[in-house]
């Protein structure tokens, strides 16, 4: 029988410490819909994606309400569209973003490209054609794996996104440069990832699945409360417990919403990702550990125990862990990391740092609007650079906010917060970017 | 069994179990355990309850619970064991 104060943990993690299951997404093969023709696939595409996510929203809100757990957004990853486009990429951009609208997700993933070794002539368009694309549709993203472990940083691929990032940003001038929001450069990245803006479907997957993340900075906060002032074997051994219980519910979650969906149930991905509300905060949790602020020294420590932990309590709580399954620490989505760089206390080459030992990379970070794509450029090196040594999966999402200087701010508004714009590094790379060519994969990489 | 909790806070007042009682009755919903202390003035009631033979579905009997919790001034809200079975029991 479970007993009352079990009943009371859960719902006070509910209800005051923002424990939610982040998201459902379904993850929608695409390989079938492709056609000799882009509008063609487009249309296939749509009928595909009106066929199987049909009910995900109304199974997702009968899923909260009978649960009595928050399932913050409904979600849809497809193929990356570059296996799929020939000539024409954006109309089926269009029709993803379409699809996305009438089955009522708040966001489609996977109009970008795998061109870690290489890229088609298709996949090069697709890259060209995404600052008009992000510009123009309202809940599509994408995401460009440049590098891997195996493969290598194809510097090329690192050069072209740094000009699409900038121009991203130039053509959603009016928001602030937002669109880049909607766009994520990966190294290593993940098949089954269900979070945006990097999720997609991989080509390794099945016809169509259910992943779900689930998220609660703010239970670990609490759980963290309890163990103030104890060593970091009880530290570490709380994160683990709290982890264990939420991802559980996850698991819930997503083999039942799979039942209901007829679909198989993918993954669970625990990733502690922080809103702008506070109590929700990752920041908050390293604050907790003993740090002033994120970006004190041993910041890089605490975060390596936190991400650890959750994943270890994570793998035990669900045979089909996957994602990212860590920590996230994007600023403008964290109040404790935003409360950090307006205190200057914590730097782009901190964020750097941390990014090699939490579950992604530099996300949310607003930066100055006349940094160049060459420096775009380097910084995406930098991060695929410590992604591809370490053998995990990095990335950027960065904004050039048009006009913005170091030390203003922008605004996105709901789940993605706001950034105070942060320096950048403005001595010159151009030489280091234009060479082009690939760096080869590392020593490890020959594993077989 | 299909089991849900029922969970009922508000000011305390004479009639709460009675009107959520019969509420569950008229649903054909059977109870099996109550929980209910008063923390500081406040009535709270913890109720696991049987849907299995229900008459209507999940979405009638939440609305239906919470109408009744709003006739009598005490917040009503209901959801499936389940969680609580993932969350605590391995």
């Amino acid at each position: 029988m479970i007993e009352a104060y079990e009943i009371l943990q859960t719902m006070q993690m509910i209800h005051q410490q923002h424990f939610d299951i982040r998201t459902v997404t379904m993850g929608i093969n695409l390989l079938d819909c492709r056609r000799s023709d882009d509008r063609q696939t487009a249309q296939a595409a749509l009928d595909k994606i009106r066929r199987r996510a049909e009910r995900l929203v109304s199974v997702g809100d009968a899923l909260e309400s009978e649960l009595g757990v928050p399932i913050v957004n409904k979600r849809i990853s497809v193929t990356p569209v570059g296996l799929l486009c020939s000539d024409d990429p954006a109309c089926i951009a269009w029709a993803l973003d379409r699809a996305a609208q009438e089955v009522g997700v708040n966001f489609i993933g996977g109009y970008g490209a795998l061109v870690h070794k290489g890229a088609t002539p298709a996949e090069l368009r697709l890259l060209e054609s995404m600052p008009e694309v992000f510009a123009g549709t309202q809940r599509l993203c994408g995401s460009v794996n440049v590098a891997s472990t195996r493969a290598g940083i194809n510097m090329d691929a690192v050069r072209i996104m740094g000009r699409v990032v900038k121009r991203t940003a130039e053509l959603t001038a009016q928001n602030e440069g937002f669109g880049c929001a909607k766009l994520v450069v990966f190294a290593n990245a993940v098949e089954d990832n269900p979070f945006m803006a990097g999720a997609f479907h991989g080509v390794g997957e099945a016809d169509c699945v259910i992943n779900v993340g689930v998220s609660g900075p703010g239970v670990v906060q609490r759980a963290l409360e309890e163990a103030h002032g104890q060593p970091f074997d009880v530290l570490a051994e709380t994160i683990k417990r709290t982890a264990f219980k939420i991802t559980r519910v996850g698991q819930l979650v997503a083999q039942e919403a799979a039942r209901r969906l007829g679909v198989p149930f993918g993954i669970v991905d625990l990733s502690l990702a922080p809103t702008p509300a506070r109590g929700d905060s990752v920041a908050y949790i390293l604050s907790e550990m003993g740090l002033e602020t994120t970006g004190a020294p041993g910041t890089t420590a605490a975060l390596a125990l936190l991400n650890d932990m959750v994943k270890k309590g994570g793998v035990m709580a669900s045979s089909h862990v996957g994602g990212l399954s860590g920590a996230f620490i994007p600023v403008s989505e964290d109040i404790g990391m935003i409360e950090a760089v307006q205190a200057g206390r914590l730097s782009l080459e901190k964020l750097e740092a941390m990014t090699c030992v939490c579950s992604v990379g530099l996300d949310m970070i607003a930066i100055p609007g006349d940094t160049s794509a060459n420096t775009i450029a380097g910084i995406i090196a930098d991060e695929a650079a410590i992604g591809m040594v370490n053998n995990k999966t990095t990335a950027v999402r960065v904004i050039p906010a048009p006009g913005k200087k170091a030390g203003d701010t922008v605004n996105f508004g709901g789940l993605f917060g706001f950034a105070p714009v942060m320096p950048v590094h403005t001595a010159n790379n151009d030489a280091f970017i234009e060479r082009g060519g690939t760096i080869p994969a590392p020593l490890h990489s020959l594993r077989n | 069994m299909d089991k849900a909790l029922v969970s009922v806070t508000g000011v305390d007042k004479p009639g709460i179990i009675a009107k959520i009682a019969t509420a569950l009755f008229e649903m054909n919903i059977n109870v099996l355990e109550i929980s209910q202390t008063i923390l500081d003035h406040y009535f709270t009631m913890l109720m696991i309850v049987d849907l299995s033979a229900a008459d209507i579905a999940f979405d009638g009997i939440a609305a239906r619970l919470a109408q009744a919790g709003e006739d009598i001034g005490v917040a009503v809200s209901i959801q499936r064991t389940a969680i609580f079975d993932a969350m605590h029991r391995v």
